[in-house]
């Protein structure tokens, strides 16, 4: 049978009934001194990493303009792309979480920056993430569930160059710009929230609808293809550089179990290239921020070396994540149910089977 | 309302928390930056999680399932996902010992 991933349907009175909503998750046991010590936070890592970021956004984009027309503006506009349309995701990600920067100002300015250029509405998104690390990967309540069974392979090869997801997003803004909400983003964001959901959609569809009027100005007064540089500056490169945040976003729990409350069980840690590392702020260690969400970014490498014999062992490279990955979802294409079940190293607690032995059996069937 | 004896004063680190119950509910005492001693409510208005597991810093103290902040001196919500602002209660010291008057 189907499973229904809408937040108001048959699956999420299923998962409510079985106790899965809201429920009490597996955690490793760490002492509180050094969790402590891990969930410290500072500005000054932050801040290194943002002053970088924004400085290179203007140097790779000075590049591309300085460049226009000659074959070394490309290399400086794909830069540029990864910069603006993979690396906000995880620019989104930590300062929604409050985690990035120890002052709390800093953390919003970036929350917002991020949030426009990953396109994603910055009070709603707050609220679907909240859910997400509340019912992880549990069908009917997890809005940001990924890998939807069946598997649609094409779509998630168009993810890469983010037209389908792009086109998704600007009708979400407009729709939230024009007052309306869908019945799943009512079921996470309080009425209380509504109109600052608004006010931000009509903020960003303002800053868009700029940059189609400096185009088509450009393009009045003659400026020929230059007429592009608005749209390759903002907008863009949500599609042109998206590349890498879903590359690493796929394999956060992709063909992994669904319905379970131990994370060690419906996420992946995987070790990464130092680049990767810093485009993605460290989220490579998904098991660990998804237990511990509190850990700032910089944190997290230590952390995994506190919880590793606890966890299963890390895919050893982006390489052999895809690898068993790709492997788990064709075997879910083929049989519905199936997730991939890693094993635990010896001195690891058991997974918390008797929290969801149902569902696990129904994955292993 | 009475006060109650929560616990020793030593039993708290600063700029730290513990989780104390009582009367079938649960409770946070702070020893502040300011190296006074606060009591909240001890679960998130947000989704209910015991905040003892938080962390405190300045004159907050955060949600350790959602990031939810809340100020513990006045009990406001500070940062989504809280909307509601915590309990309060009063909190005294005596000697070694930390009394609160709660319900």
């Amino acid at each position: 049978m189907p499973r229904d991933y809408s937040l108001t349907g048959s699956d999420t009175e299923r998962a409510v009934a079985a106790g899965l909503a809201a429920a009490e998750w597996y955690y490793t046991d760490v002492p509180r001194k050094v969790m402590k010590d891990l969930m410290k936070r500072r500005d000054g890592v932050a801040m290194r990493d943002t002053v970088i970021w924004i400085g290179l956004h203007v140097l790779f984009a000075a590049g591309g303009i300085y460049f226009w027309g000659a074959w070394p503006a490309v290399c400086f506009w794909l830069a540029y792309g990864v910069l603006y349309g993979s690396a906000c995701d995880s620019r989104w990600h930590e300062c929604g979480h409050g985690t990035a920067f120890r002052t709390r100002w800093m953390n919003n300015v970036v929350y917002h920056i991020a949030s426009f250029q990953v396109m994603r509405n910055p009070m709603s998104w707050r609220w679907s993430h909240a859910r997400h690390h509340t019912d992880t990967s549990i069908v009917g309540r997890d809005p940001e569930i990924a890998w939807m069974h069946p598997i649609k392979l094409g779509l998630k090869a168009l993810a890469y160059v983010g037209l389908w997801d792009v086109w998704g997003s600007l009708k979400t803004l407009l729709r939230n710009a024009a007052g309306r909400l869908s019945t799943d983003e009512r079921a996470y964001i309080p009425e209380s929230e509504i109109p600052k959901v608004v006010f931000w959609a009509r903020v960003h569809v303002g800053i868009y609808a700029l940059t189609l009027a400096v185009a088509l100005a450009m393009l009045i007064s003659k400026a020929g293809w230059l007429s592009l540089v608005p749209f390759l500056l903002i907008g863009g490169p949500r599609i042109y550089g998206c590349w890498h945040m879903v590359m690493t976003g796929l394999l956060q729990h992709g063909g992994l179990a669904e319905d379970v409350l131990d994370h060690r069980l419906n996420s992946r840690t995987l070790y990464l290239n130092p680049i990767s590392r810093w485009i993605y702020w460290n989220m490579n260690y998904h098991v660990e921020h998804h237990m511990f969400p509190m850990v700032p970014y910089y944190a997290l490498p230590k952390l995994h070396e506190v919880l590793k014999h606890d966890l299963p062992p890390a895919n050893t490279s982006l390489w052999d994540g895809y690898r068993e990955m790709i492997v788990a979802v064709l075997r879910q294409r083929r049989e519905p149910g199936y997730a991939l079940v890693k094993e635990l190293p010896a001195t690891a607690k058991p997974y918390r089977a008797h929290l969801h032995n149902t569902a696990l059996a129904h994955a292993e069937a | 309302m009475p006060w109650i004896d929560a616990c020793m004063a030593e039993d708290i680190e600063e700029e730290d928390l513990i989780r104390w119950d009582h009367g079938g509910l649960t409770y946070v005492i702070i020893k502040g930056v300011d190296g006074m001693f606060y009591c909240t409510a001890g679960l998130c208005t947000h989704e209910e999680v015991h905040l003892s597991d938080g962390l405190v810093m300045d004159y907050e103290v955060e949600c350790p399932k959602h990031n939810a902040l809340f100020d513990y001196r006045t009990g406001a919500a500070l940062r989504a996902p809280a909307c509601e602002a915590l309990e309060t209660y009063e909190v005294k010291r005596e000697g070694d010992r930390i009394l609160v008057m709660v319900p």
